[in-house]
């Protein structure tokens, strides 16, 4: 199966071990996958509270372009990122159910040249690794089993929120699934998908880390030494501002933070480099390796 | 007692815009606003409840009794941080994040927003993907506290150092690959939000 993927402006920056990590699992599973060439921003959670019909046109851009890449069928466009899945996935709602909507996106491509019919399919590669490759296939790459791992499964809110079309909206598994396929210890705990801060972490720092420390210190009650992330902005916030969470709020012994594609690698028996944990700013690497047993 | 005054006792009545509901209305995904049975789950559902100047549940109803500065100038819009946890536990499937964006839309067009960081944020984000097709997160966020608090920069300058030394951080401009200009004719086609200066 062949894919487009959407990197999104973080994997390019803050995102970097994700896009690595990603990339090199796809390619260690054999799955074909192309960057969209000429890609934009998709305008994120912010372009919309400043011109809705400018940041349809922005995010539909992207979807134009991938099914003008894609001549034969349905286009797979796959976006890593919770944001520019929720956002792409909206612009594709809101153009095929509001006239109004689509006159005005529809003839802002025109002036570029680009024409979009509705014939793409949004994936977030959560959905795309645990139900188009599957988990027994995954499974048969894992030469080193994270057993011993205790992981909590942070989904965050915009994959499953509010056009959720592959997990539950209240309690998503399928990372949950995937990580005991690696062989880790996954924990129960009851904020899969509560809001991590998004960008308040950055614009009203006291309100907005409060709400990732609540994730942090409810993770770490919960037995995990990890907290997974399948989202640029939930890995910044809980990663990032460790420092000062155990400042502000006397925190302690904060878990580590990694993106699931980071432990798929792991497990898989790939370099460390290739995933970018060398990256990281928590001790993904060590907690791993301490965890399973292994020798680094 | 015939002549004793008679003072308001709501002080917003003189402040009242009927048409302001309407006008909400009227906007792609806040169709539903009237639907509102005022049952408080969104409020219930919100993470960021605690911090608002107003629940969403009473946006909500000021927006339909007219109380359009309040509403505007209000937090509560800013605070949202779209989690839409709201939208998906609504009963009467109001897509609650939707009007939250028309209301910041609206605080932003009329100029009336609170003063906070979050719009001067979002000025500088149209900016950036303007000139350049993406959005540049250091550049956005170093500019937005430039304008309203410089001390913070200090602050948050320390961990931007450490993704800087991790090879997580740019000041370059992170451009798209093909013709820029396209962007700009693409935004200028479809809304009408100033684009800010061209080139970069």
């Amino acid at each position: 199966m062949h894919y487009l993927y959407y990197p999104g402006c973080s994997l390019k920056a803050t995102g970097r071990p994700y896009e690595e990590s990603l990339l090199a699992v796809m390619r260690e599973l054999g799955v074909d996958v192309e960057e969209l060439a000429d890609w934009s921003c998709c305008g994120a959670t912010t372009y919309m509270g400043v011109d809705e019909n400018q940041a349809f046109a922005l995010a539909a851009r992207n979807l134009a372009l991938a099914e003008r890449n894609c001549s034969d069928g349905c286009a797979n466009l796959m976006a890593p990122c919770n944001a520019c899945y929720l956002v792409l996935n909206k612009a594709k709602h809101y153009v095929a159910e509001y006239p109004e909507v689509r006159e005005r996106v529809t003839g802002a491509l025109k002036s570029i040249d680009l024409n979009y019919r509705g014939d793409v399919a949004v994936r977030h590669p959560l959905d795309i690794i645990t139900n188009d490759i599957g988990l027994e296939a995954v499974g048969k790459h894992v030469k080193r089993p994270l057993t011993g791992l205790k992981v909590a499964c942070y989904y965050g809110c915009q994959i499953v929120r509010p056009y959720s079309t592959f997990d539950n909206q209240y309690n998503p598994t399928s990372m949950d699934e995937l990580l005991r396929a690696l062989g880790a210890e996954v924990v129960e705990w009851p904020l899969k998908t509560r809001c991590c801060g998004g960008a308040l972490t950055g614009t009203v720092p006291n309100t907005g880390q409060r709400l990732s420390y609540f994730l942090l210190k409810e993770a770490r009650r919960a037995g995990a030494s990890l907290v997974a992330t399948c989202c640029p902005l939930c890995q910044h916030n809980l990663e990032c501002y460790q420092d000062e969470i155990e400042h502000d709020f006397a925190e302690h012994g904060q878990p580590a933070v990694a993106y699931f594609t980071q432990l798929m690698g792991l497990a898989m028996g790939l370099r460390p480099a290739e995933l970018g944990l060398q990256r990281m700013l928590t001790p993904v690497q060590r907690v791993a390796l301490q965890a399973t047993g292994s020798e680094s | 007692m015939g002549n004793m005054p008679l003072e308001p006792r709501i002080k917003y009545q003189e402040e009242l815009d009927l048409g302001f509901g309407r006008s909400v209305v009227a906007h792609p995904g806040a169709e539903d606003l009237y639907r509102c049975i005022q049952c408080g789950t969104c409020s219930s559902t919100c993470p960021l409840v605690t911090y608002m100047e107003h629940t969403p549940r009473r946006i909500i109803a000021m927006t339909r009794a007219g109380l359009k500065n309040d509403v505007l100038k209000s937090n509560t819009i800013w605070l949202c941080s779209s989690c839409y946890s709201c939208t998906v536990a609504c009963p009467k499937q109001i897509k609650i994040t939707d009007v939250m964006y028309t209301l910041k839309r609206e605080a932003i067009r009329s100029g009336v927003h609170a003063d906070m960081p979050i719009p001067v944020l979002a000025g500088e984000f149209i900016k950036s993907v303007a000139r350049t097709g993406r959005s540049n997160e250091m550049r956005i966020i170093t500019a937005t506290w430039l304008k309203t608090k410089p001390f913070e920069l200090f602050k948050q300058a320390w961990m931007g150092l450490r993704l800087w030394l991790k090879g997580r951080l740019s000041f370059g401009l992170h451009r798209m690959s093909g013709d820029r200009r396209q962007i700009r004719k693409l935004l200028v086609a479809a809304g009408e939000q100033n684009l800010g200066p061209r080139g970069g």
